[in-house]
C-alpha cells in the first residue's frame, strides 16, 4: 500500500479535547494541500493514552504525535507530507531519556496493559487445541513432566511470587506445598470458577477464550502435588464457558494430554466438571467443597484447611481460574521473569473487569503497581459524559469504595487492604458524582444479605440489622446514634463471622463511612442526599423562568403529578410525585430543579 | 487427532499448525485472509453471531479466499462486536462495532480494496 494513513483517535477522551475539530481541519488541509490521493484520514478507537490526547498516528512510517490541537493541522500536514519531515514539537518526549520519540514502535511503554493470563484470549480459537499448542500450549506441561521434579515445579511457583487471584492473595506455591506435604492416599486439584461478584467477568472470559490453559495448569498442579484427579467447579449460569471447557477436555483426552500416561510418562490425570447453582458463598473454598460433595453449600470453620482435609476428606488444592492461567507462563518463562513484574509483595499482573461509569468498559490486564488513575483515565478513557470521578469500587461485595485520594495509590494486595478495600477477584466499578455512596453501600449489602447462607448469626442477623440501619438513613430517618451503631455492628460482624463472606460483608459500609463520611452526615443531620439519588430526600420542582410550557414533562409523568397548560408554566404536585426523575430527564429547558 | 505420546509429537503439531497468529507478517501472497470474530458470551449477546455468519456468506459470495473463525473475548467490551482481520503479509487490524453494514464496508474497502477504514481499535497492550 503506497497510501499514507492518518489515524486520529476517536476515543471519548480525545474527543473531549477537540479531536473532532482536529479531524475536520486535517481533512480540509489534506484537500487544500492537494494530498487527497495519497493521504487518507481514519478514525480509530481509544489508544489508551488519553492523558496525551488528542493522539495522531501516521502510517506506514509509524509516527506518533501527541496533544495535537486543531490549529496544528495545517503545519502537521505540510511538514509531514510536503516537507517529509517529522514535526518535532508534537512528538512525544520519552519520560526517561527526555528525547523525542520518532517511531510508535519505541512507544511501547505507553501501553499500560500487559497480558499474561489473557495472552490467548481473543487470539486463538478456544475450540481448537492445535491453535493452543501453536502458542506454546502444553509446552509447560511437557517441561514439567520431562525435565522437572514435582518439588522443583512447586519451587518455581513459590519463587515466582504468584498469589491467589481469587481475592485472598495467599501464596500459590505455598498452598501447593502444603497440599503436597499433607498425607492422604488420594489428592485433588480444584479449579474455582464460581465467579459471582456483581460486575466481574474475568474468569468467564478466560474460560471462554482459553480453556486449555486452565486444563494445562491444573495438570501441572496435579503432577506437583501428587494428585491424579481434578475438578472444575463452575456455575451453571456460564453455559458457553461450560460448553467450551467440555470440548477442550474432550480434545485433551483424545490427544492424550489428559488420561493415563500423559506424554509417554507414568503420570495420570483426569478432570471433571462440577456445576454449581450460582450461590455466591460457594466461591468460599469450604462451601465450594461441600457443594461438590452434594451437601449444602455452607462453609465450615478453618482449620482444617482444604489443603489438609478437603474434598471427601482428602487433601485438596483449590485455586482460582486466573491463578491457574498464570502457571504455564511461569513454567515456560521462569520464576525470575515473572517476579520481575509487579511490586515488591505482589508479583505479576492482574485482570480487572472495568465497568460502571467509564468510557471504555472492558477487560484489562495490568502489572501490579499500576495506579487507579492510569486504569481509569488512560486505559478506561475517563468518566462517561464528562462527569466527575467520585470513587471506584474494588473487590465486589467484599471490597470497598476508594475515593479520589487513592487515585495515585499503586494497586497491589497490601495497598488495597490498607486503603480499606481489597483486591477481590478483580471487579472494578467506577462511580461518578451522581452516585450516592450510602445507596451504593446499601446495594452491596443487599447482595450479601441475599447470598448469606444463614449458618452463623453475625452474618445472618447482623447484616440484616445493618441493612435496616442503612435503609433508615437513606429514607431520612437516621439519627446520630445510628452512625455509631453502623460502625460498631460492622466491626462485630467482621470479627465474628464464620467465613470470608461474612467477615468481609460490612466492608462496603465501613469503607464508605471511612472515605465518604460527609455523605452519611448529610443524610442523617441535614436529611439531604448530596448525589440527589435517595428518593425520600429529594423534591422535583419547576423553575418558572425556564419553563416554556411545552407539556413534555406532564405527558411523560407516569402518575399524573404534573399539571399545566400548553404555553403556561407547569406545576409538580408534591403529594402525588413519586420522584422517578422522568420529568427531569425529559425536560429540554433545564426547567426541573432537583433539591 | 492422533494421540500425542511424547514431547516430539507435541512439537510436531506446534510446527505444523498454521495458526492465524503466525501470519502477522510476510507470509506468501496466496494465503487466505483470516477473519477472527470475538465470540464470548458478551460478544454473542451484542450480535457477534450475525457478524460471523454475514462474513462467511459475503466472503463466499464474493469469492474471497478467507478463513472466518471464532475466538474468545478481545476485551473491548465498549466496542462489541469486535473483529480482527489479517490480510496475508499485513499486520492484523482490529475493528470495533462491527455490524453487518460495517462488515460490508470492511470487505469492500479493506479486504478487497486494501484501504483502511474508520473504526480501527489500536492495540493498547503488550503480551507475552
Amino acid at each position: 500500500m503506497a497510501k499514507n494513513y492518518i489515524f486520529v483517535c476517536g476515543g471519548i477522551g480525545c474527543r473531549a479535547l477537540e479531536s473532532e475539530q482536529l479531524k475536520k481541519n486535517l481533512q480540509r488541509e489534506i484537500i487544500l494541500q492537494g494530498l487527497s490521493e495519497e493521504v487518507q484520514l481514519v478514525t480509530t478507537g481509544c489508544f489508551g493514552f488519553c492523558e496525551k490526547g488528542p493522539l495522531v498516528k501516521i502510517l506506514p512510517d509509524n509516527t506518533f504525535y501527541v496533544q495535537v490541537a486543531p490549529e496544528d493541522a495545517g503545519e502537521l500536514i505540510y511538514q509531514h507530507f510536503i516537507q517529509k519531515q517529522k514535526l518535532e514539537r508534537l512528538l512525544y518526549i520519552h519520560p526517561e531519556t527526555q528525547q523525542r520519540v520518532t517511531e510508535a514502535g519505541d512507544m511501547d511503554f505507553y501501553k499500560k496493559q500487559f497480558r499474561i493470563a489473557l495472552r490467548n484470549c481473543g487470539f486463538i480459537d478456544p475450540e481448537n487445541i492445535e491453535e493452543y499448542i501453536a502458542r506454546d500450549g502444553y509446552a509447560a506441561l511437557a517441561k514439567c513432566l520431562t525435565e522437572m521434579t514435582p518439588d522443583s515445579v512447586i519451587d518455581a511457583v513459590k519463587q515466582s511470587g504468584l498469589r491467589g487471584r481469587g481475592g485472598g492473595g495467599f501464596s500459590t506455591g505455598l498452598k501447593w506445598e502444603i497440599t503436597k506435604k499433607s498425607t492422604g492416599n488420594q489428592k485433588y486439584v480444584v479449579c474455582n470458577a464460581d465467579e459471582g461478584d456483581p460486575g466481574a467477568f474475568m474468569d468467564r472470559s478466560l474460560l471462554e477464550g482459553d480453556p486449555h490453559s486452565i486444563i494445562e495448569a491444573m495438570t501441572i498442579c496435579g503432577y506437583s502435588i501428587g494428585a491424579d484427579k481434578g475438578l472444575i467447579y463452575i456455575r451453571a449460569e456460564y453455559p458457553l464457558a461450560i460448553k467450551r471447557l467440555q470440548k477442550a477436555l474432550q480434545q485433551a483426552e483424545d490427544a492424550g494430554l489428559l488420561g493415563k500416561n500423559i506424554l509417554g510418562t507414568k503420570f495420570n490425570f483426569s478432570i471433571d466438571i462440577r456445576l454449581g447453582a450460582g450461590a455466591f458463598v460457594c466461591g468460599e473454598e469450604t462451601a465450594l467443597i461441600h457443594s461438590m460433595e452434594g451437601c449444602r453449600g455452607e462453609p465450615t470453620y478453618k482449620p482444617p484447611f482444604p489443603s489438609v482435609e478437603g474434598y471427601l476428606g482428602k487433601p485438596t488444592n483449590v485455586n482460582n481460574v486466573e491463578t491457574f492461567a498464570n502457571i504455564p507462563v511461569i513454567i515456560n518463562k521462569g520464576a525470575d521473569w515473572f517476579s520481575n513484574i509487579g511490586t515488591e509483595k505482589s508479583k505479576g499482573t492482574k485482570v480487572f473487569a472495568l465497568a460502571g461509569k467509564i468510557n471504555n468498559v472492558g477487560l484489562i490486564e495490568v502489572p501490579m503497581g499500576t495506579t487507579l488513575r492510569e486504569i481509569i483515565f488512560d486505559i478506561g478513557g475517563g468518566i462517561k459524559d464528562g462527569k466527575k470521578f467520585k470513587a471506584v469500587q474494588t473487590g465486589g461485595p467484599s471490597g470497598g469504595c476508594l475515593g479520589e485520594q487513592f487515585l495515585d495509590t499503586p494497586i497491589d494486595y497490601d495497598n488495597l487492604i490498607e486503603a480499606g478495600s481489597m483486591m477481590g477477584s478483580g471487579g472494578m466499578i467506577v462511580l461518578d458524582e451522581d452516585d450516592c455512596m450510602v445507596s451504593i453501600a446499601k446495594f452491596y449489602l443487599e447482595f450479601t444479605l441475599h447470598e448469606s447462607c444463614g449458618k452463623c448469626a453475625p452474618c445472618r442477623i447482623g447484616n440484616k440489622r445493618l441493612h435496616e440501619l442503612l435503609d433508615k438513613i437513606t429514607k431520612g430517618e437516621g439519627e446520630k446514634e445510628d452512625l455509631k451503631k453502623l460502625r460498631a455492628l460492622g466491626t462485630v460482624i467482621k470479627e465474628t463471622s464464620l467465613c470470608g463472606l461474612g467477615q468481609s460483608s460490612p466492608n462496603p459500609v465501613l469503607s464508605t463511612m471511612q472515605n465518604f463520611y460527609d455523605e452519611y452526615k448529610a443524610h442523617v443531620f441535614e436529611k439531604t442526599c448530596p448525589a440527589k439519588q435517595c428518593k425520600d430526600l429529594i423534591t422535583f420542582t419547576i423553575v418558572e423562568e425556564n419553563c416554556t410550557g411545552c407539556t413534555l414533562c406532564f405527558r411523560n409523568c407516569p402518575v399524573e403529578a404534573i399539571t399545566g397548560e400548553k404555553g403556561k408554566v407547569h406545576e409538580i404536585h408534591q403529594d402525588l410525585c413519586i420522584r422517578c426523575g422522568i420529568c427531569y430527564s425529559k425536560c429540554k429547558f433545564d426547567a426541573i430543579l432537583v433539591e | 487427532m492422533k494421540p500425542i505420546k511424547s514431547v516430539q509429537d507435541l512439537n510436531k503439531i506446534k510446527a505444523k499448525t498454521n495458526v492465524s497468529v503466525k501470519q502477522t507478517a510476510a507470509n506468501s501472497k496466496d494465503e487466505a485472509v483470516v477473519v477472527k470474530v470475538a465470540m464470548a458470551t458478551c460478544g454473542i449477546a451484542s450480535g457477534a453471531k450475525d457478524t460471523y455468519d454475514y462474513f462467511v456468506d459475503e466472503l463466499k459470495r464474493r469469492h474471497v479466499k478467507a478463513t472466518v473463525c471464532q475466538t474468545g473475548c478481545m476485551s473491548y467490551c465498549y466496542a462489541e462486536p469486535t473483529v480482527e482481520v489479517t490480510i496475508p503479509g499485513e499486520e492484523p487490524v482490529v475493528f470495533g462495532h462491527v455490524n453487518t453494514a460495517k462488515v460490508q464496508e470492511i470487505i469492500d474497502r479493506y479486504i478487497i480494496g486494501h484501504e483502511l477504514v474508520d473504526g480501527i481499535i489500536p492495540a493498547s497492550y503488550k503480551t507475552v
